[in-house]
């Protein structure tokens, strides 16, 4: 037994000496460690994680060296004879002294930072947050710019049981979105964090930013990124069933082309509400309604509209996709009390309200035409 | 007391009754803990394999094999059944078996009412699994339950507050009466002073839970008319404050992470000693440890929500309440490596459980150490190095100490040894694959790997894999364990009364198998 402990004790060093080295090596992106991110609060997070993890090793190998000495040492086989000592004080009082020195030494480093990280004030540019089940809005706010960032559907198609789809061709797989959040670099941007339907939280680690989003209250979390580049997070708070599928991506960009993404975007939200004002037709309307489907309906009623028997009902011959339009529009528009259907008159455009109705009485067997057009469903705001 | 005492002169409680009866009428302690053991084991089973469910989905990028929603239930009851179903009736089993013969007892002062304790649990825990086959399914919000998303699922919600309720209430039941046996029922010149640290440990754990869970099943109580009486005590819509919940949970929440792993601490404290031929060292200030644990597990519970927006002042006050309990945690950690300290070591099975306890959860101490830091604990947060902490403190933690226990008092119980080749090949295993399942998932956790997630970037896979091996490797492991029970109770090597060489206790002054009645009249404590 003596041997195996020797060579236990000599694994167990070099595990930790390995661990030590290669986190201290380990190339950006780590898989092995926290990053150190682009901001200089996120740099200063990452220092006083290594510090810490630095202190709880020392702390690790004296504890350890001494349990494992004893170990080695104090053995009856080795003819260890017991002493009977087993109290002293003032070892004692050393052991509790000692370890609160350090815990003092920690702390103060620690609040200086946590102070830093929450004065909000003096931010340039403000972007309210909004967490829905499983996607993020984003509003410029005073810039009357806003949009759905969902995941990447490439992605959302591979994710499904039995896609047959290789994940692994894809590099950000799961963190990828349609549009991304952008922002400008050497700005101090303030995001308010509201979610509108359950619990999520705001993550992106290269910002050392992650706040809980909660419906009914505001959060706030700031950030001054240094150099331009994509940073990608995720959701951290568990939201239901695609919580695992609700990717962040911000896009940090400088100053001008900041100016001119932004003008782009009320140039395109613009076109889009226009597009609203004509006539579509049945087909159109139902062609554009599955990619509406596919984003923010097949996640709980399934791929086919089969929904989950007892959790999710079915679209396919349900008592309201093919009963009275009215009622379908209501249950879309303003969702379903007490259950995890939200009301999607906040979320989506007419046009794509009307066309997701349409898609969903004309599919899975479903045999009505795509009668509602964009300007009923505007007569409800 | 003398009523209680006078009754076991009566002749004809001396032999258990036969057949299945003995079992559902018991009110003897050591039929109750043993039941409690039993229940605890399978429980261990069902849901480690909701475990190896889990892992078997993270295996590898991708979803193979669960439905997100069902992988959401798998995670939910995995932890309400390994926390509530697994290590609290086996440490509640534990106490039932050995806090009368420690503190010369005859039984417990409350034997009717400890029968109905242990026999509510398998009800609720029936309830509570039923729901996974229900229409709606198994909860699947997390075991802290959140609103407003554990308010989405279906009626079966009302089953699992009911069976939590029921289990609740069981653990009210429990403690008091250990409260009332330990307070009572210690033979004279048993000061508490005098008491061995696991019943000192349990007598602190009752109270725990004699304050905490009352709070959660309030919570959960609002929960339920929430869901389905039109209140709106967690809803912002109504006027009311998902947050709010959160404080509530915690308040139990935290304190319950001590129910979990003071009992650990007696255990180990029992065991370190006897195998070091060297009495514990610091006792004193062993409990006074204890109880400085127990008291500031009370003040720290939004340690657990700082990302949920609290002032900066109550962050601040939560960040240093946490870092102070590594203070009285430390001194416990340093008495027992005092304790080996110059002692006359042997390893034998208990033993390395108890060694083993004390590296690996002092590995999940030092993590823990990490996450009361604020500013760092937002990037740690609801990722995988979380999950990587507490289960260093739960698995090889709690659960170790467990195993310990039952190696350490397994010939007391049956009066025969069990398998020291098979305990130490059982040890061993489990020790290699507990450190490859869970170690990995502190770099995935810090690499930026979120919790309860059933798929991920391919960046994360191959820790991912690793961790998924060390999950059926230790899963499997444990069914050396049953081989070993089962085997002791059979037969094998007789015991003697004293057991180990250098056990320590009124236990072990009684024959082996322990006789159905001890210590009728009670022992001198000098």
């Amino acid at each position: 037994m003596n041997s195996t402990f020797r060579w236990f004790v000599a694994a167990l060093g070099g595990f930790w000496a390995t661990l030590g080295a290669g986190l201290a090596l380990a190339e950006e992106p780590s898989t092995l460690n926290m990053p150190q991110g682009v901001t200089a609060i996120s740099r200063e997070v990452y220092d006083l994680h290594m510090l810490v993890f630095w202190i709880v090793c020392a702390i690790g190998a004296v504890v350890f060296g001494a349990l494992f000495y004893s170990i080695l040492k104090h053995r009856k086989s080795q003819g260890a004879v017991a002493a009977t000592f087993h109290e002293s004080t003032a070892v004692e009082i050393v052991w509790t002294v000692i370890p609160f020195i350090i815990l003092v030494a920690m702390a103060i480093p620690a609040a200086k930072t946590l102070i830093a990280m929450e004065d909000t004030s003096n931010a340039e540019v403000t972007i309210k947050v909004t967490g829905y089940q499983w996607k993020w809005h984003y509003e410029y706010v005073g810039e009357d710019v806003g949009f759905f960032s969902v995941l990447n559907a490439e992605h959302n198609a591979a994710r499904k049981v039995g896609s047959g789809i290789d994940v692994s061709q894809y590099e950000h797989y799961l963190k990828d979105v349609d549009r991304e959040l952008v922002v400008p670099v050497g700005k101090k941007v303030r995001f308010l964090f509201t979610a509108a339907d359950v619990i999520h939280a705001w993550w992106v680690p290269d910002l050392a930013v992650k706040k809980d989003a909660i419906p009914g209250f505001i959060n706030e979390g700031w950030a001054i990124i240094d150099e331009p580049g994509v940073f990608r997070g995720k959701c951290a708070e568990l939201c239901g069933r695609d919580h695992g599928f609700m990717p962040v991506v911000v896009r940090a960009v400088p100053q001008d082309e900041y100016a001119t993404w932004l003008a782009g975007q009320r140039g395109e939200a613009q076109a889009e509400a226009s597009a609203a004002e004509r006539e579509w037709s049945g087909e159109e309307l139902i062609a554009r309604g599955e990619g509406v489907y596919n984003t923010n309906c097949a996640s709980c009623h399934q791929g086919q509209g089969q929904g989950i028997p007892g959790v999710f009902p079915a679209i396919a011959g349900s008592a309201v996709a093919t009963g009275a339009l009215d009622a379908h529009l209501d249950v879309i528009y303003n969702g379903v009390a007490g259950t995890a259907m939200a009301g999607f008159g906040a979320q989506l455009s007419d046009l794509d309200i009307a066309a997701v109705v349409n898609f969903q009485r004309s599919a899975f067997g479903n045999s009505a035409d795509g009668a509602l057009q964009p300007a009923d469903v505007a007569a409800l705001r | 007391m003398s009523a209680t005492t006078a009754e076991h002169h009566d002749e004809h409680h001396d032999e258990p009754a036969k057949g299945w009866k003995r079992w559902v009428f018991t009110t003897n302690h050591k039929d109750i803990g043993t039941l409690y053991l039993w229940l605890s084991l399978i429980m261990f089973f069902i849901g480690g394999a909701m475990a190896l469910i889990i892992r078997a989905e993270l295996f590898s990028p991708g979803m193979q094999i669960t439905d997100p929603g069902f992988f959401n239930q798998m995670t939910t009851m995995h932890a309400l059944i390994m926390v509530f179903g697994v290590v609290m009736p086996a440490t509640v089993g534990l106490a039932n078996w050995m806090i009368p013969m420690m503190i010369g007892a005859p039984d417990m002062a409350l034997p009717r009412m400890n029968n109905l304790s242990f026999w509510i649990l398998p009800f609720a825990f029936a309830m509570l699994a039923s729901t996974l086959f229900m229409d709606s399914g198994g909860p699947a919000a997390g075991w802290t339950l959140y609103p407003p998303l554990v308010l989405q699922g279906g009626t079966s919600f009302a089953f699992v507050i009911f069976s939590i309720h029921f289990m609740g209430i069981s653990s009210v039941m429990g403690s008091i009466n250990i409260v009332a046996t330990i307070f009572n029922m210690r033979a004279p010149g048993m000061t508490l002073l005098k008491m061995p640290l696991f019943v000192w440990t349990w007598l602190i754990t009752a109270y725990l839970l004699i304050a905490t869970i009352p709070v959660f099943a309030g919570a959960v109580t609002m929960l339920l008319t929430d869901k389905f009486f039109g209140t709106s005590f967690f809803s912002a819509a109504g006027g009311g404050d998902p947050v709010m919940y959160q404080h509530i949970f915690w308040f139990f929440g935290h304190p319950e992470v001590y129910i979990l792993i003071l009992p650990a601490f007696g255990i180990v404290s029992a065991i370190i000693p006897t195998f070091s031929r060297k009495p514990l060292f610091g006792y004193a200030s062993m409990v006074y440890a204890t109880a400085s644990i127990a008291f500031l597990s009370f003040i720290v519970w939004a340690h657990h929500m700082f990302t949920t927006g609290m002032p900066l002042a109550g962050e601040l006050f939560f960040m240093f309440s946490t870092m102070l309990i590594a203070v009285p945690t430390g001194v416990k950690v340093f008495n027992w490596v005092a304790t080996m300290w110059r002692g006359s070591l042997t390893f034998e099975t208990p033993m390395l459980f108890a060694v083993g306890f004390v590296v690996m959860f002092t590995i999940g101490g030092l993590s823990g150490l990490m996450l009361a830091m604020a500013p760092i604990d937002f990037q740690y947060h609801d990722t995988y190095f979380v999950v990587a902490h507490f289960h260093y403190v739960l698995v090889p933690g709690a659960i170790f100490s467990i195993m310990a226990a039952a190696y350490y008092w397994l010939p007391k119980w049956t009066g025969n040894m069990y398998d020291e080749k098979l305990g130490k090949i059982h040890f061993w295993t489990s020790t290699v694959f507990v450190n490859l399942l869970f170690f990995p998932m502190h770099f995935v956790g810090l690499a930026g790997m979120p919790r309860r997630i059933p798929d991920y970037n391919l960046q994360f896979a191959d820790w991912n894999a690793v961790a998924s091996i060390g999950a059926f490797g230790f899963g499997f492991a444990q069914l050396i364990f049953v081989w070993v029970v089962i085997k002791c109770i059979k037969g094998g090597e007789k015991a003697t009364d004293e057991v180990w060489e250098g056990a320590d206790g009124l236990e072990w002054t009684v024959a082996s198998p322990a006789p159905y009645h001890t210590f009728s009249s009670p022992p001198e404590v000098k």
